[in-house]
C-alpha cells in the first residue's frame, strides 16, 4: 500500500541566469515499510526532492500524497500539522535545539502534536538509542554521534509513517557513522516505518530496499 | 503542548545567550529614565494639588503696595464672610550681633483662614498645629532663621525699633509660597506690634493684604463686588489663579526632564532593535526546525512573543523600581529646593513605565519577531534560505510610530512635538555625519599604527553603521555631562568675573529723605564703596497717549503687568555705563524740570511704545505726564541700582519718596550692618552675596537633577555598546580564534579589541567636547552676553573619559571572546 506518492513533480526557481529547473517531472510511489535511498551527485536535486516530499517546500507543479493526505493542497500550517503527526526527520547537522536538553529535544515533536505522555515516551526512546544516562545533557555537552542518536530518537518517538533522512552520517566519522546507520535501520525495522534517505554514501544506500539515482533533476537508470 | 511551556522552558537557556539580557537592560534603563522623572513630578504635583486650597491661607486675597482701606472688610462683614489682615515686608532681624534678612509677616487674629500654621519648641522640631497667632511682643521665627540667628525659645530679638521674645519656632505656614521656598526665611509677629517697629515709613516697600474666606457662592459674589469696587492699585488673587501657575511651572519642568529622559529611551530603543535582530538571527534555525517538526507559524510566533512579554514585564517592574529609587535620590538632591515632606507618588508613572516598555518592544522588537516567524521550514536543509524581506513600512513603521507616540505623549503639544522631532533629527544627523566622517578618516589613517591598533580600527570601519550609531549615542551622553559638569562652572565663573571687584554687594532701599545725608555719611565713614544715591518714588501708569490703561489691550501678560503695577521710578542726569541709549538722546542740563522720561527697551517692547509717546502717571495722588525722550538698554546683571523708568532731573523733586543706594562692603561685617540697621531701622538691607549664593545653590540643585537624568543617557549609550558588541560576538569570537590560530597571542587580540573601543570612545569624546564647547559658546554669547573662552579641560575630560569609559564597557562585554580556546570556536563553526 502506497504511503508516499509523487506525480509529475517539478520545481523551478528564478536565478540571475534565468529560471532553473531543479526537479523535473519526477514521479514515484513508495509503499508502507519500504526503505528507499535517493542518491546522486551534488546539485542533482536530491535535497530539493526530499524537501518537496516532506512538505518543507512547495512544487511548481505536480502532486504529492503523503499518508493519504494531498500535501499540495495544504497551506504551510496544514503541512506542519501533517508533519507533526506522520513524519520524522534526521539531518546531517543534527538540528537539535541548543537551549533544550536531550530529553526535551525528543519531547518537542510529541508536545507539538499535543501528547501528554511526552516525557515518558521520550525517555523510553532515548533508552532505545542507548542514551538513558545523557537525558539531561544539552546538545553542546554531547558528542556528534550522541547528538545524532538524540536526533534519531526524536525522529522515531512520534512513530511516524515516513522518516526522511538527509545525509544522516555526513557529519560523523566512519565508525560512528556505521553505528548510527545500524541504529537507524534497527529502529526502522522495529517500527515498520517507511524510510526515505538522501545520501552520497553508496554503502548506506545499498542497505535500502530500493535505490533511486538522480541526475539533473530527474531519476536516471542505475 | 502550549507555546507558554516551550517559551518558559527555553527562556532560562536563552538568557545565557545574552541578547535577552540586553533587551532587559535596555528596557529597564528606558523605563527607569521615564518613571524616575514621572514619579518626581507626580509627587510634586500631588503636593501642589493638596496645598491648592491652602497656598493663600484664604479663599480670596486682596493685595496692595499701599494701605488698604476698610471698605472691603466692611462689605465682607455685611456678607458674613470671614476676614483677617496680613502685612508683609522684608526686614533685618537681630539677635545680638547676629542678623538675617527675613520676610516679616504681621498677622491679625483669625489667620490663617485656610490651612494650618505648624509650630514647634525647637528649630526643625516635631510640629504641632498653632491655635492662635503670636501674642503681642512675641515672634515666631522660621527654623532656618532661628538657626541663622542662634535664637531659641525665650531669645530676645530685635526687629526695627522693637524687641520681641521668641515664643515658638515656625515650622510652616500655608501661604509661604507653595512648594518652592521664598528666598528669605519668614518670621511672624502680631499685627498690633507693627507700628512700634517704625518699619512703616512713607514709600516703604510693603505688601498689605486682606484675606477672605467663606462658602463658594458667597466668595464668588464677593469677588465680583471686589472686582468692581477695588482700587486699580489693588490686586485680587484667588486659588484658581495661584495653583495653576505653580502647576504649569511644574508641568513645564517635568516635561523638560521627561524630554531629556526620552533621549535615553530612544537610545535604549536602538539597543532593543539590535538585540532583537540578533535574537532573530540566532533563532532562524530553531524556528525552521520547529516548523519541520510540525509547529505552525502562529505557534513559533507565540513562543517568541511570550518570551518577549516576560522580558518586557520583568524589565518594566525592574525599571519602575530603579526609577523609584532614582526619584528618591532626586528628592534628596533637591533638598532645600522642595518644601517639606512630599506625599508618596501615584500609580500614573508606573503606567508610563509599562507603556514605555510596550511601545519600545512593539516598535523595535516586534517587527523582527514577526519576520522570524516567516522563516521557511526549508531552512533545515538549505541554510541560505531565510525569511522573505519585509516591506519597508512594516520594518520601520512601528518604530517610527512608537517614537512619535512616546515623544507626543511626553510633550503633548504639537508645536513642541514638531520642534523636538526636527531638533532631534537635525542633531542626530549632524553628529552621525561627523561620526561617519571621523570613522572614515580614522580607518584611512590606520596604516601608521601597530598591528593591534590596525586590527581594532579596521573593525570600526568594517562595522561602520554600528560604529556610527554607537558614536552618536556616546557623543550625546558625554556631551550633556560635559556641558553640565564642566561648561556650567566655567560659565558661572565667567559671569561672576564679568562683574568688577567693587560691584555692590549690599543694596539699601527705603532711606527716608531726612536720613539720606546721615546714611551716606555712615557709609563713607566705614569706607564702603558707594554707588550713586538715587531717589525712588512709587508711581502707577494711568494713560498712554491719553488713552486710559484699563482700555488698552496688551499683547502679553507681561505687558499688562508692566502697565498696571505700582513701580519704582527715579530721576537723574547721570547716565551710567550699564545703561546704553539705543534711541533718542539722554537728558542734558537744559532738560532739567522738563516732562521727559527715559524708558528701558523691555518696557518699550512689551507695551509697544514709540519714542515721543506720552505717558501719564499717578504719583502719590499727583498726576504727572512725560514724553518718551530716549530708550535705554539696561544691563540688569551689573548689580547696580537700575530702573525701567527714569525721569528728567528736577521734575519730580518734592515728590514724597525715599532714597536708595548700593555699596560694596569690603568684608562681610555683621557688626557694621547691625549698627546700620539699628540706627536706620526703616532702611531695608539686601545682601546680594547671600542672594547670589542662594540662587547658585538653587541652580546647582536643579542642575543636579538634570545631570542625573542625563546620566541615564550615558548608561543608555553603554547599553547600545553592549548590544552592538553582543550582535557581533560570534563574528568576533571567530576572528579571535582565527587570529590566535595564526599565532597571535591572547594579549594581542585583547589589545586589538580594546583599541577598537578606545578609538570609538575617543572619537565620541571629540564630538562631545566640540558639541559642549559650541553649546557653551552659544549660551555665553546669546543668553548671558559674556565672553566665553572655552575650557581645554572639556577636551581632556571628553577624550580621556570617553576613551576609558567605552574601553572598560567594551572589555566587560567582550572578555569572554578572547578567553575561549580557539579550538572550541573553530570546531563549533565547522
Amino acid at each position: 500500500m502506497s504511503v508516499l506518492k509523487a506525480e509529475h513533480l517539478t520545481k523551478k526557481v528564478s536565478s540571475p541566469e534565468g529560471v532553473l529547473t531543479i526537479v523535473n517531472d519526477v514521479s514515484l510511489d513508495i509503499a508502507a515499510g519500504e526503505s528507499v535511498a535517493i542518491v546522486g551527485a551534488s546539485g542533482a536535486g536530491k535535497s530539493t526532492l526530499l524537501a518537496l516530499l516532506a512538505g518543507l517546500d512547495e512544487p511548481t507543479s505536480g502532486r504529492i500524497t503523503l499518508a493519504d493526505a494531498d500535501l499540495t493542497s495544504l497551506d504551510e500550517d496544514g503541512r506542519a500539522r501533517l508533519r507533526a503527526e506522520r513524519v520524522g526527520f534526521v539531518f546531517q547537522s543534527f538540528h537539535l535545539v541548543p537551549s533544550l536538553t536531550a530529553v526535551e529535544n525528543v519531547m518537542l515533536p510529541l508536545e507539538l502534536a499535543g501528547r501528554r505522555d511526552a516525557r515518558e515516551a521520550a525517555m523510553e526512546t532515548l533508552n532505545r538509542v542507548g542514551l538513558e544516562h545523557r537525558t539531561g545533557h544539552y546538545p553542546r555537552q554531547l558528542s556528534g554521534g550522541e547528538q545524532q542518536r538524540v536526533a534519531i530518537a526524536r525522529a522515531f518517538v512520534t512513530r511516524p509513517a515516513v522518516l526522511f533522512a538527509d545525509e544522516p552520517t555526513g557529519n560523523l566519522d566512519t565508525h560512528t557513522g556505521e553505528r548510527i546507520v545500524a541504529l537507524l535501520f534497527d529502529l526502522n525495522a522495529q517500527s515498520q516505518t517507511t524510510l526515505v534517505l538522501v545520501t552520497h554514501d553508496r554503502a548506506l544506500a545499498e542497505r535500502c530496499g530500493r535505490v533511486l539515482h538522480m541526475d539533473s533533476g530527474s531519476f536516471a537508470p542505475a | 503542548m502550549n507555546a507558554l511551556g516551550i517559551a518558559f522552558r527555553t527562556l532560562l537557556r536563552e538568557w545565557k545567550s545574552g541578547e535577552l539580557g540586553v533587551l532587559l537592560l535596555a528596557i529597564t534603563v528606558a523605563v527607569a529614565a521615564l518613571t524616575g522623572v514621572g514619579f518626581l513630578t507626580d509627587r510634586i504635583g500631588i503636593a501642589v494639588d493638596n496645598q491648592a486650597g491652602e497656598v493663600l491661607a484664604a479663599d480670596l486675597v486682596l493685595e496692595s503696595a499701599q494701605a488698604i482701606d476698610d471698605s472691603s472688610t466692611a462689605e465682607a462683614t455685611k456678607r458674613g464672610i470671614q476676614y483677617t489682615r496680613k502685612t508683609g515686608m522684608l526686614s533685618v532681624v537681630f539677635n545680638g550681633d547676629a542678623s538675617q534678612l527675613s520676610a516679616l509677616r504681621a498677622m491679625s487674629p483669625g489667620y490663617p483662614l485656610r490651612g494650618k500654621v505648624l509650630i514647634s519648641d525647637e528649630p526643625f522640631g516635631p510640629p504641632q498645629q498653632a491655635t492662635t497667632i503670636p501674642g503681642p511682643g512675641e515672634a515666631w521665627p522660621e527654623s532656618r532663621l532661628a538657626v541663622a540667628l542662634g535664637a531659641g525659645i525665650g531669645s530676645e530679638i530685635t526687629i526695627g525699633a522693637s524687641t520681641f521674645r521668641v515664643s515658638k519656632i515656625l515650622i510652616s505656614r500655608p501661604d509661604q509660597g507653595a512648594t518652592f521656598v521664598e528666598l528669605a526665611p519668614s518670621i511672624i509677629i502680631n499685627d498690633v506690634d507693627l507700628e512700634a517697629t517704625q518699619l512703616i515709613q512713607p514709600g516703604s516697600r510693603m505688601r498689605f493684604s486682606r484675606l477672605f474666606a467663606g462658602n463658594r457662592e458667597d466668595i464668588k459674589a464677593f469677588r465680583e463686588w471686589l472686582e468692581a469696587n477695588k482700587k486699580s492699585s489693588e490686586r485680587l488673587i484667588d486659588v484658581e489663579e495661584t495653583a495653576p501657575q505653580i502647576k504649569n511651572a511644574i508641568d513645564r519642568a517635568g516635561r523638560f526632564l521627561s524630554l531629556a529622559s526620552l533621549v535615553a529611551v530612544l537610545l535604549c530603543a536602538i539597543a532593543v532593535a539590535m538585540a532583537a535582530r540578533r535574537y532573530v538571527h540566532r533563532h532562524l534555525d530553531s524556528v525552521a526546525l520547529m516548523k519541520t517538526l510540525g509547529a505552525t507559524r502562529g505557534f513559533t510566533l507565540s513562543v517568541s512573543l511570550i518570551q518577549l512579554a516576560i522580558v518586557g514585564l520583568i524589565a518594566a517592574i525592574l525599571g519602575s523600581l530603579v526609577g523609584f529609587g532614582a526619584q528618591a535620590w532626586l528628592v534628596i538632591a533637591l533638598q532645600g529646593l522642595l518644601k517639606g515632606e512630599l506625599p508618596p507618588p501615584g500609580v500614573a508613572p508606573l503606567i508610563v513605565g509599562f507603556l514605555t516598555a510596550i511601545a519600545v518592544l512593539a516598535g523595535f522588537a516586534l517587527p523582527p519577531l514577526l519576520q522570524l516567524s516567516r522563516t521557511p521550514a526549508l531552512r533545515v536543509l538549505r541554510r541560505d534560505v531565510g525569511p522573505p524581506q519585509p516591506l519597508v513600512i512594516l520594518a520601520f513603521g512601528p518604530a517610527v510610530l512608537a517614537i512619535a507616540f512616546l515623544i507626543y505623549w511626553v510633550v503633548r503639544d504639537v508645536a513642541l512635538f514638531i520642534g523636538f522631532v526636527v531638533g532631534l533629527a537635525a542633531f542626530v544627523l549632524v553628529v552621525a555625519t561627523a561620526g561617519w566622517a571621523l570613522v572614515k578618516l580614522t580607518t584611512r589613517l590606520r596604516g601608521g599604527v601597530g598591528v593591534s591598533w590596525r586590527y581594532g580600527i579596521a573593525n570600526l570601519g568594517r562595522r561602520r553603521t554600528e560604529s556610527v550609531v554607537q558614536l552618536t549615542a556616546f557623543a550625546h551622553g558625554i556631551m550633556m555631562l560635559l556641558l553640565l559638569a564642566v561648561v556650567r562652572n566655567d560659565l558661572l565663573d565667567d559671569w561672576r568675573r564679568s562683574l568688577p571687584a567693587d560691584t555692590p554687594n549690599f543694596f539699601f532701599i527705603n532711606i527716608p529723605p531726612d536720613e539720606r545725608d546721615a546714611f551716606a555719611q555712615f557709609l563713607n565713614e566705614r569706607g564702603a564703596e558707594r554707588a550713586q544715591v538715587m531717589p525712588m518714588v512709587r508711581a502707577r501708569m494711568t494713560h498712554i497717549n491719553g488713552k486710559p490703561i484699563d482700555d488698552i489691550q496688551f499683547a502679553t501678560p507681561r505687558g499688562k503687568e508692566f502697565a498696571t503695577r505700582d513701580q519704582n521710578i527715579t530721576w537723574t542726569e547721570t547716565l551710567r555705563r550699564d545703561n546704553e541709549i539705543t534711541a533718542g538722546r539722554w537728558f542734558t542740563a537744559d532738560d532739567a524740570g522738563k516732562p521727559l522720561v527715559s524708558v528701558s527697551t523691555e518696557y518699550m517692547e512689551e507695551l509697544k511704545l514709540n519714542l515721543g509717546d506720552e505717558l501719564e502717571f499717578d504719583i502719590a495722588g499727583e498726576t504727572q505726564t512725560a514724553k518718551i525722550s530716549s530708550v535705554r538698554k539696561v544691563k540688569w546683571d551689573s548689580f547696580q541700582p537700575n530702573f525701567f523708568l527714569m525721569f528728567a532731573p528736577d521734575l519730580l523733586e518734592g515728590s514724597q519718596g525715599t532714597w536708595m543706594t548700593a555699596a560694596h562692603m569690603p568684608a562681610k561685617d555683621p557688626r557694621t550692618i547691625a549698627e546700620l540697621v539699628r540706627r536706620f531701622p526703616s532702611v531695608s538691607v539686601f545682601n546680594v552675596d547671600e542672594l547670589l549664593a542662594q540662587v547658585r545653590s538653587v541652580i546647582d540643585k536643579a542642575l543636579a537633577a538634570v545631570q542625573s537624568v542625563f546620566l541615564f543617557t550615558l548608561i543608555a549609550g553603554l547599553v547600545v555598546l553592549i548590544a552592538a558588541v553582543q550582535a557581533s560576538r560570534e563574528e568576533r569570537r571567530y576572528e579571535s580564534a582565527m587570529l590566535r590560530t595564526l599565532g597571535a597571542s591572547r594579549g594581542t587580540v585583547l589589545k586589538g579589541l580594546l583599541s577598537e573601543f578606545a578609538t570609538l570612545g575617543v572619537l565620541a569624546g571629540i564630538l562631545a567636547a566640540a558639541g559642549a564647547s559650541i553649546a557653551g559658546y552659544l549660551v555665553a554669547r546669546r543668553m548671558l552676553q559674556i565672553e566665553y573662552n572655552g575650557d581645554p579641560w572639556v577636551w581632556i575630560y571628553g577624550l580621556a573619559g570617553g576613551g576609558l569609559l567605552v574601553c572598560f564597557a567594551g572589555w566587560l562585554a567582550t572578555r569572554s571572546v578572547v578567553n575561549q580556546p580557539p579550538v572550541l570556536t573553530l570546531r563549533g563553526a565547522g
